[in-house]
This record gives structure tokens, sequence and C-alpha cells, in this order.
């Protein structure tokens, strides 16, 4: 189990209908890849966020499939087209089973 | 556009100065506004203890425009995770006490002000002290929790936090009256060589600032930004340990994170950027 995980976004409260807004995306995670060894020489198992995506009302936006070369506290930034107003929803799936979700309003006008 | 002005006004420094190149990769002249709000000052006139410096110049005017834009924005800034963290150590309550930082000091705000000033003699210790000292001085005697190790995780986290609130403020730590023979101490550290490559601070932090050592571009080694977040090492780093770092490198045994040589250090380098903004905590390579 991966500790002290906290996902965080930055969405822009509003926006024009139509218009490309950049979205940015954090995620607090060791990222272990699986390939380095303790001082006793044991491997320390994988665990990281293998699959990050972004839905806005239902329809996805982006989904990314993360591998073990990907740095601690993955971080991404995109850009995405608001054709009305809703949620962005966000989420990060743990190589452990858990689910991190995020969800952000955005209003159009 | 940038580059060439840069390269003009740098050409004309090494030909007024006698150089014969290597002036190339002065700082910068880029501005630091953090968040669009908290405007920092990078560089300003050294002050008048400084005999041989006219102009200090923050650490982030000598990195990478891609380095300089990860520290613009508190979402990019990776050193926010740790302080995040120690915002919620603020409000936890550990040892014998019962007691966390908040219920003494309230909100974090409080402590605005603080990171300016420290090192700083401190009447009751009866001698010099960093914040890092404090910190461990409330947790054992207020607190009585145990004491943080003093470059650890959630040490250089609590200081970051404390340095956050008070960014954009200038670094003004006192030199004279009670402190003035610690702050003695710590400049002949500072010009003293140390090591097999017999190296002193000022070699490659007053002499060569701007000049490259192998692929590092030499700063004037301030420490206004800290603590630091580097891209290197993938988290905060604190004072004494970035001194170890360049002790080290230099090829001679350290002095001790959190012993009277660094704090000795500490406060005379804190000195030297006297007028500098508070940044930490600020992302460097």
């Amino acid at each position: 189990m991966a500790k002290g995980v906290k996902p965080r976004v930055k969405v822009p409260k509003s926006a024009s209908a139509g218009e490309a807004i950049t979205i940015k995306t954090l995620i607090s995670h060791k990222m272990e890849s699986g390939q380095r060894k303790d001082d006793d020489g044991n491997v320390i198992p994988r665990s990281i966020i293998n699959r990050f995506t972004c839905d806005f009302n239902g329809e996805n936006v982006i989904d990314v499939t993360l591998e073990p070369a990907i740095s601690t506290n993955p971080y991404f930034q995109f850009d995405a087209t608001v054709p009305e107003a809703g949620d962005f929803k966000f989420t990060w799936y743990d190589d452990d089973g858990s689910v991190y979700e995020e969800t952000k309003s955005i209003a159009v006008g | 556009m940038n580059k060439l002005k840069l390269l003009t006004s740098a050409m004309a420094f090494s030909a007024a100065a006698g150089l014969s190149g290597g002036a190339f990769a002065d700082p910068d002249e880029d501005q630091l506004t953090i968040n669009g709000e908290i405007e920092i000052v990078t560089e300003t006139a050294a002050p008048e203890h400084l005999e041989y410096v006219d102009t200090i110049y923050s650490g982030w005017r000598f990195r990478s425009d891609e380095t300089q834009a990860v520290q613009m924005d508190d979402f990019d800034n990776p050193g926010m995770i740790f302080v995040e963290a120690a915002m919620e150590t603020w409000d936890t309550v550990e040892g014998t006490e019962g007691k966390s930082c908040a219920s003494c000091h309230n909100d974090v705000e409080t402590m605005a002000g603080v990171r300016a000033v420290y090192p700083k003699y401190v009447e009751a210790a009866g001698e010099v002290r960093t914040l890092e000292h404090q910190i461990n001085g409330c947790r054992e005697e207020r607190m009585g929790a145990e004491p943080y190790k003093y470059t650890s995780g959630d040490m250089v986290a609590m200081v970051g936090l404390i340095s956050m609130v008070s960014r954009g403020l200038p670094v003004n730590v006192q030199i004279d009256g009670p402190a003035q023979s610690t702050w003695e101490k710590g400049k002949e550290i500072y010009y003293t060589r140390y090591g097999q490559l017999e190296l002193s601070c000022a070699n490659c932090h007053e002499d060569n600032y701007g000049n490259m050592i192998r692929a590092d571009h030499l700063s004037q080694g301030q420490i206004n930004g800290f603590p630091t977040y580097r891209l290197k090492n993938t988290k905060l780093n604190s004072v004494h340990a970035r001194f170890k770092g360049c002790v080290r490198d230099t090829m001679a045994h350290t002095f001790k994170p959190g012993g009277p040589e660094f704090t000795a250090l500490e406060l005379y380098v804190a000195s030297r950027g006297n007028g500098l903004s508070v940044e930490g905590p600020s992302v460097r390579n």
C-alpha cells in the first residue's frame, strides 16, 4: 500500500464555450519501479500509478498508461476544449488496486 | 532576443573587467513573481559588510528558464507536496504535553517574517540558533515530543512551511551585538580552504559565480531560497545538508549538520543575502 498519496488538480473555474483550457494534475506517489534492491539485496516490489484518465461529463478526454520509468509524483498538463458547463473527473489507478478520484466543476460564461 | 541582450551585456562586462571570457553565463535578466502575485527580489545591492561583491543575486537567476518556470507557480513547485504534509503536521498533536504547533502558534501565517531573521541569537539559549534548532526546541520543551533529526524529511518540510509564509520578505539576519562572534566564526569558515581540493566557499561562490564548474553553473551560493527542492534528488534539501554536500565535494571531512560550525556558517551566508527575498521552498537543479 503506497503511503502519502494525494491527488491534486488545477482547473479554471470558468471558461467560454468552445475554449481550450489548460489542466494541470499532480499526484504525490513514490512510483517505486520494481527495479531497485534494498540494503539486503531483496527486490523492492513495484508500486506505481499505472493509469490516469480524465473524463468530461462522461466523455473521455485523456487516458494514459504509465510505465515504471516515470518518476516520482507524476505530473500531467494538457489542454481540453470545454463545449458546455460540467464536471471534469480525474482518476488514478494504483498497482495496489487503490483508485484515487478528484472532480472539478467548470462554469461556462 | 533576451539571449542576445544577455550576451552583449556579458561581453561588455568581461571587457570592462579585463577578463578573458568565461563571463558568458552570468545571471540572466529574468524577474521572479510567484503565482502572479508574490514579487521576489532576486537582485539587489550587496550588504555593506561584503567587500568583494557589489550585487547579490538569488540562485534562481542562474538556473535555466525551464527550472525557473517550475518555481513560478505553487502548483508546479514539487516542494509544495512536502509543505502540504508539514501543514498537516502543524495541526497534529504530538508528545506528552498534548500540544501541536498550532496550540501555541495558531495559524502558520503568524510565523510570517520568522524565516527572514534566522539564524539569530536566542537570549534564552545564550547562543545563535537556526530555525531547525528552534523547531526541535519547541518539540522537546513545549510538546514533550521526540526531536526531528536535523536534516530529516519531517524537519525540512516544517522549515519549508515556515519559509513559505515569509516569501517576498527581505532576508535580514542580525550580524552585530550578541551574534557578532558567531558571525565572525562563520566568515572565517567561509574563507578557509578545506579538503584535498583546497577550496573555500569563496573560491567558487565569490570568485567564480556565473562560471561553469564542469557542467554546473555556479551561483553566489545564496541561501534565501532554502529549503530547496532539487530536481536531482526529488526532495526538499536543508541548508546544512547542502553545506555538507559542498564541503564533501572538496574532498574534506565535513562538519556535522546542526553543529556549531555550520550554524555559524549559515548565519554568515544568510547575511551575505540580506536584502534578497525569502524564496523557500525554491526549485533548483
